[in-house]
């Protein structure tokens, strides 16, 4: 019994000391960020959208090479759900979205410092397996009730995206399953379970071979704009200022080239 | 109390944070409506399907002298500590039109299981039977056998005494085990979205759409079945629990 309760004061000990040491390191961020100025060194947490993952992943290795102080994560994920976190104060620096509308959600609910500057542009790609076992040739082809069709939730860029490309080429698609971002879709395609889908173009191009992209003329008219922004509550804002950079400047230029962003 | 706090804290974070005042407007939505009475069905479904094939094969591992029952037990229970997204995947690979027996099924019977509403039972049984299966092996293996034996020197066939002596003697269990298994049915979500999809009315459940509500930054939305999921879940376990499972 007195065993336990000196375990349970211990333990209880413990997580008070971890809480103030954790509470602690907190407030004094801001002065080791003034230190970090210097060499603008430290850990850049982005956000960023699920269809930036190939472009984002270059620009890490160039810009790293370049600057081996820095350390760059990602979260990449569905750009609303990410919008989401960083209004509820996720630990990161910097947000990337798919479209304008989704970073706005962020903007006005005043986690983003400073204006939001696009860094890139995309259109949507039709895509089928390799074989094209659905024989898909056109947007038309998405109304078909035999195949079966992916497309992205309605509510997440991807998915209004599709909506609009859809509304301009006057097609009601029969979709089978609406996935949360783009690289769920892409999965199922790949896979083979689904005869055709909705992507952006980027995410087509860096699957090759594994799919089928069919060309359509309304599939040029639409496309998105991906904003960039700093966070209010980034830890290091010097260093997040040098990848917000590096993603508009040269480096980014040729990352977000090679996997076919169109520029801003 | 530091235990009791890590479990709660988190469902008093959903009650203080619910759009309470458009609670009634958000809970009779279409869009719940529909998931509510797609999950309810699929999980009665599933759990049906767990009684018919899981009862028996609790038998066979409760009284079976076979050698490599301990093996078959094994296996058989795989899914209760599977991450349901790998069931999902082995059931996709499997059962996938390019699967092995999903590819045999479409050419020869013209059949396709992803994305259906079959394949969202098809997930559920899959994670929720083993629960069943591991309730009614216990209380078998703890009714008494005699009067198994008894019935069987009356001259009662196996089948007979299966049904009029082992079954009733092992009801509760049957019970018991059965509600835990529609409970895992009802908020199974890995292998759902996984293996059938997530689209409106055929295969979008609750916790599916809960997650598109969070994908999508429709806080609220997510909040509301949450707290439909969880009134749920604690009307069974509460209700239920002191009759078929509690110790009294």
């Amino acid at each position: 019994m007195k065993g336990t309760r000196v375990a349970l004061v211990a333990g209880v000990g413990v997580l008070t000391a971890l809480g103030l040491w954790w509470w602690n390191g907190n407030d004094e961020y801001p002065s080791t960020d003034e230190e970090a100025s210097a060499e603008a060194g430290g850990t850049v947490t982005v956000l960023a959208a699920a269809s930036l993952t190939e472009a984002f992943t270059d620009l890490a290795d160039e810009l790293t090479a370049q600057h081996p102080e820095l350390d760059i994560v990602y979260s990449f994920g569905p750009s609303s759900t990410l919008a989401q976190q960083a209004v509820a104060g996720a630990p990161a620096d910097i947000l990337v979205t798919a479209d304008i509308e989704t970073m706005d959600v962020a903007v006005e609910a005043g986690v983003v410092a400073g204006a939001p500057e696009v860094i890139a542009r995309n259109t949507m790609a039709l895509v089928t397996p390799a074989d094209n076992p659905g024989d898909v040739r056109g947007l038309a082809d998405l109304a078909r009730s035999d195949l079966r069709i992916a497309l992205c939730e309605p509510k997440v860029p991807c998915g209004a995206k599709a909506d609009e490309v859809l509304g301009e080429a006057g097609v009601a698609a029969a979709p089978d399953t609406l996935a949360t971002d783009v690289k769920e879709v892409m999965a199922l395609v790949t896979l083979g379970e689904v005869d055709a889908a909705l992507v952006y173009r980027t995410d087509a191009l860096a699957a090759g071979d594994a799919i089928l992209t069919v060309t359509a003329e309304e599939l040029t008219k639409v496309s998105t704009e991906y904003p960039a922004a700093l966070l209010v509550q980034a830890h290091s804002p010097q260093a997040a200022r040098l990848v917000m950079d590096a993603m508009t400047g040269e480096v980014g230029r040729s990352a977000l080239d090679t996997a076919g962003f169109a520029e801003p | 109390m530091t235990g009791l706090a890590l479990l709660l804290l988190p469902l008093a974070g959903l009650a203080w944070r619910a759009p309470w005042s458009r609670l009634p407007e958000l809970v009779t939505s279409e869009q719940v409506l529909t998931a509510l009475r797609l999950s309810v069905t699929t999980a009665t479904i599933a759990t049906l399907v767990s009684l018919v094939c899981g009862v028996p094969l609790a038998w066979i591992l409760a009284r079976s002298r076979l050698p490599g029952m301990a093996l078959l037990r094994g296996l058989v229970l795989v899914p209760l500590v599977l991450p349901p997204v790998i069931g999902g995947v082995a059931l996709l690979v499997a059962f996938g039109r390019r699967g092995v027996i999903g590819g045999w099924l479409e050419q020869t019977w013209g059949l396709s299981l992803p994305f259906t509403t079959a394949a969202v039972v098809f997930a559920q049984a899959f994670v929720a039977m083993p629960f069943l299966v591991i309730s009614v092996e216990g209380s078998l293996r703890t009714a008494d056998r005699r009067y198994d034996d008894i019935a069987a020197t009356l001259g009662a066939s196996s089948w007979t005494t299966f049904r009029r002596v082992t079954l009733p003697a092992v009801g509760p269990g049957i019970m018991a085990g059965a509600i835990l298994a529609w409970a895992r049915a009802l908020g199974e979500f890995g292998a759902t979205i996984t293996f059938a999809g997530s689209f409106p009315g055929t295969t979008r459940t609750l916790p599916l759409e809960a997650y598109v509500a969070v994908g999508a930054g429709d806080t609220d939305t997510a909040i509301v079945l949450s707290l439909l999921m969880i009134a749920i879940c604690v009307a069974i376990l509460v209700g239920l629990r002191g009759r078929w499972v509690g110790t009294r």
